[in-house]
């Protein structure tokens, strides 16, 4: 874990002029977005783009399928370079570093923020290989301290008691929702500042989701998440912050609370309500 | 604006309950307050009587309601809806019970009471009627300006309740033996100016829908 925490005091330090200090109220902003477009060689996905995400908060970004809410988060780590002929403006600003500057290295970015996916997809391996995976390419070789991490990450993913008997075991026996929260766990391991989650519940069961939800409301204790997610109640349920997203537009940005009894956007009502289209 | 057809009909129903609730609701009104001018005590009975069915109005409004919040998982105007549906039938069911009280007093004074009824009694019944009208219709059309009318209605019938309670109170001195008779008159006046305070929460109920604000009316 030492890697990580060298990195965090960098980021830090070259932040200062950006953050408040911890002990104030006020929370420090750790993904600023400014201006942002995208494109997807012609296709206009991204327009216009301003948004800051807080530290330990939970962002919902909602919007109708094809929307451009995925293809957002995805920029957040930069895993939209994946997709050819992507190009992008503007800036987003990772706790004071122009992520999408071509100079930031991209494998430092994820190890700092960390996603689960729709799907659960865990390696054809142990559960305790799982989690150890990444602390382990990171450099950390000591049984001890792997040991360690791995009880912690399944710890904090609220899985440790249902597989502490049988880490050994291939993590494909476990059902969706264990998977899904092993996931986490090895997203954990590597001790991230934030977890980017697309749609990480849509293809569990309800008390399997109600877990994940529960979970996601202690994790931002420790880490800021921004969740992509088609249930609207499941926004409205565990989000600090709720964006409404329409045609590559962010249409609304505000307190859940509010946008979910109050919407200013007349769109924001129609889709929260059912009545879009 | 498209979609929801069904949940929008079920909207549509409360609304039609609601405003049943608040027609009987009037007619009980002007019942219990004909039935305490004319000491008329089976009248006054038969109002005991149909409060009931306004009861069980008011409790099938509250279980619709409470059916499409589970079923639905309203937000948004769909909440405030019927939020302010259980409210206003709330209101409406405590209206009730304030004429079904004057039904009460109508009782317990008799029919050979021998006291004239304060004139101040009728009037503030046709305003609170008037309140009731201006508040259903302002639901109806979701029209925040006659919310904020009910207000300033209700200061009128707020003074002359004041007024009638001051002569009611000077009428004690000079005729302490009737002083049951008139408390039974004054009681009568409250439970009167109560309804007009309901009326007004239906305003803020309405501002509420519309603007997604709570305002007290009342102060």
């Amino acid at each position: 874990m030492s890697m990580a925490t060298d990195n965090k005091v960098q980021i830090e330090v070259s932040n200062n002029h950006t953050t408040t200090e911890n002990n104030t109220t006020q929370k420090r902003v750790v993904y600023d977005t400014k201006n942002l477009n995208l494109w997807y060689s012609e296709n206009h996905a991204l327009k216009d783009i301003n948004l800051e995400m807080k530290e330990n908060e939970v962002t919902a970004i909602i919007g109708p399928s094809g929307c451009g809410k995925s293809t957002y988060i995805k920029t957040l780590n930069r895993m939209v370079e994946l997709v050819p002929g992507v190009s992008t403006t503007g800036s987003i600003a990772y706790k004071g570093n122009n992520i999408l500057d071509k100079a930031m290295n991209v494998e430092d970015l994820r190890t700092r923020v960390g996603m689960v996916f729709q799907k659960p997809n865990p390696f054809p391996k142990s559960i305790y290989e799982n989690v150890a995976y990444g602390p382990k390419i990171h450099g950390i070789k000591k049984k001890a301290l792997l040991d360690d991490i791995v009880e912690k990450s399944l710890r904090g993913a609220a899985i440790w008691d249902e597989v502490k008997d049988r880490l050994n075991e291939n993590a494909y026996g476990l059902s969706g929702g264990q998977q899904q929260r092993i996931c986490i766990a090895r997203c954990l391991a590597i001790e991230p500042d934030v977890i980017l989650m697309d749609e990480p519940t849509s293809a569990l069961d309800p008390i399997s989701t109600l877990k994940i939800e529960e979970l996601i409301k202690e994790l931002k204790q420790k880490y800021t998440i921004i969740i992509v997610t088609h249930n609207m109640q499941q926004a409205a349920r565990i989000s600090d912050r709720t964006v409404f997203m329409l045609n590559g537009e962010v249409v609304e940005f505000s307190e859940t609370d509010q946008l979910f009894s109050n919407p200013k956007d007349k769109r924001t009502e129609d889709y929260i309500t059912g009545r879009f289209g | 604006m498209v979609g929801r057809e069904a949940f929008q009909g079920e909207l549509q129903h409360l609304e039609e309950l609601i405003i049943e609730l608040a027609k009987k609701t009037k007619e009980q009104l002007n019942l219990a307050i004909d039935a305490l001018y004319r000491a008329d005590v089976s009248q006054a009975e038969q109002i005991i009587q149909n409060d009931k069915e306004l009861d069980q109005l008011d409790m099938k409004i509250n279980e619709e309601a409470i059916v499409l919040i589970a079923r639905q998982q309203p937000v948004a105007t769909d909440l405030r809806r019927l939020v302010v549906a259980l409210r206003i039938s709330n209101d409406l069911e405590r209206m009730a019970d304030n004429a079904k009280n004057v039904a009460k007093s109508t009782i317990h004074l008799g029919e050979d009471h021998g006291i004239e009824v304060h004139p101040s009694i009728q009037e503030m019944k046709l305003m609170a009627v008037e309140m009731i009208d201006l508040a259903i219709l302002s639901y109806e059309n979701e029209d925040v300006t006659l919310a904020r009318r009910l207000a300033e209605l209700d200061d009128v019938v707020d003074n002359m309740y004041s007024t009638m309670l001051r002569e009611l109170l000077e009428e004690t001195a000079t005729n302490p033996q009737k002083i049951q008779h008139i408390m039974q008159m004054a009681f009568s006046g409250r439970y009167v100016e109560r309804i007009g305070d309901h009326a007004t929460n239906i305003g803020e109920d309405v501002m509420y829908l519309v603007k997604g604000e709570s305002l007290d009316l009342n102060n």
